[in-house]
């Protein structure tokens, strides 16, 4: 029964990343497509969770840290870049 | 002193990210937070007599639930608006003054306000927040001042000055 | 733990995602899609990460999921700044229900004045 739950719960998690997808091919600024690689990056999180228990194992939440980290980076810097700065300022 | 409480800190992250006490384990961490805190410990900020103060720590777990109580709160208000079909959302940028003075205190109380009811932190100078806010309310700006910082400052004072 | 309750924890955080994902979507601008981003996305998914706490217990994979929610706060409160600071400064306009802006005084004379 858990298991059930668990996988709709997941399928649900991924149809908002296309959510997210929707948002990013379609904004109208630059801004705004990476407010949705910003969620999208959080969403992974969510997703890597679920998959740990379902398979039970250690390394996939290992996998969701670094991808929020990694995504954490990547937005800074973009942010940065919107900012019209350089990147040693 | 102040290196060897970095060195401590990170070594601490480790082992709780690991979870791992074999005696390899304990030592590419040690390794490893050693020479992070060679390369980047010039750059953290914090004050470090401070952290062996015990009645910081008792107001900072206080701060911790009342922070949880406000995100809950901000959660519930930004769906509300977001489910109504005319969405009542009256956004606005507004200046906020605090009373804080050291960085380290109000990179927080930035951070704070970021995550509670509808607001998120643009830009600081000085003294002087500004603060995007999803439904600004008609009144004179020490209102907005009270309504946006009043409930962490003083706990914030008590926990970083 | 317990498996029912981790159940409810992942199902309240899921909710909570599809809120945020949902006011991605529907609000006017840059800085309204920040606000749900923020909030609604980041709570759900830190409820998500307590609900596998409660799976696991506190073991390796249960400490993890609960040491990603400072990370994940810290990150994500700091990211939503610089986006929305970097989205004024490269011009973005906002939204035309706006009421009041008082940060453009201050944009503008630093622009005028050529520092940043």
């Amino acid at each position: 029964m858990t298991e059930q739950i668990l996988d709709i719960l997941l399928y649900i998690q991924i149809g908002l990343c296309f959510l997210c997808l929707y948002r990013i091919v379609r904004g109208p600024s630059i801004a705004d497509r990476m407010v949705g690689l910003d969620i999208f990056g959080i969403l992974v999180v969510g997703i890597c969770a679920v998959l740990a228990i379902q398979t039970n194992k250690m390394f996939i939440l290992d996998i969701g840290i670094a991808y929020v980290i990694l995504s954490f980076v990547g937005v800074l810097s973009l942010a940065k870049y919107l900012e019209g700065r350089k990147l040693n300022e | 002193m102040k290196y060897l409480v970095y060195t401590l800190i990170a070594f601490g992250f480790w082992l709780l990210f690991t979870f791992n006490l074999s005696i390899q384990n304990i030592i590419v961490g040690l390794v490893i937070s050693i020479l992070t805190v060679v390369f980047l410990g010039s750059y953290f900020v914090a004050d470090v007599g401070k952290l062996g103060q015990p009645l910081r720590y008792y107001w900072f777990i206080v701060y911790v639930f009342i922070f949880a109580w406000e995100c809950l709160k901000a959660n519930l208000d930004v769906a509300y608006r977001i489910l109504q079909v005319n969405m009542p959302i009256e956004p606005g940028i507004v200046k906020v003054k605090t009373v804080l003075k050291t960085d380290v205190a109000r990179a927080t109380l930035a951070n704070s306000i970021t995550m509670t009811p509808g607001t998120i932190t643009i830009d600081m100078k000085d003294d002087t927040l500004f603060v995007h806010w999803i439904y600004v309310p008609s009144g004179n700006p020490t209102e907005y001042t009270h309504q946006v910082v009043g409930r962490f400052e003083k706990y914030i004072k008590k926990i970083f000055e | 733990m317990s498996d029912l309750l981790g159940v409810i924890f992942i199902s309240i955080g899921i909710i909570f995602n599809i809120l945020g994902c949902l006011g991605l979507i529907r609000l006017p601008d840059v800085y309204n899609r920040l606000q749900s981003s923020t909030k609604c996305v980041t709570l759900g998914t830190c409820s998500i990460l307590l609900g596998v706490l409660m799976f696991f217990g506190f073991n390796s994979i249960g400490v993890k999921a609960l040491f990603c929610i400072p990370l994940l706060f810290f990150t994500s409160t700091v990211g939503a700044h610089a986006l929305a600071r970097g989205a004024y400064w490269f011009g973005v306009k906002l939204a035309d229900k706006t009421k009041i802006d008082e940060y453009k005084d201050l944009v503008k004379s630093a622009k005028e004045g050529g520092t940043a």
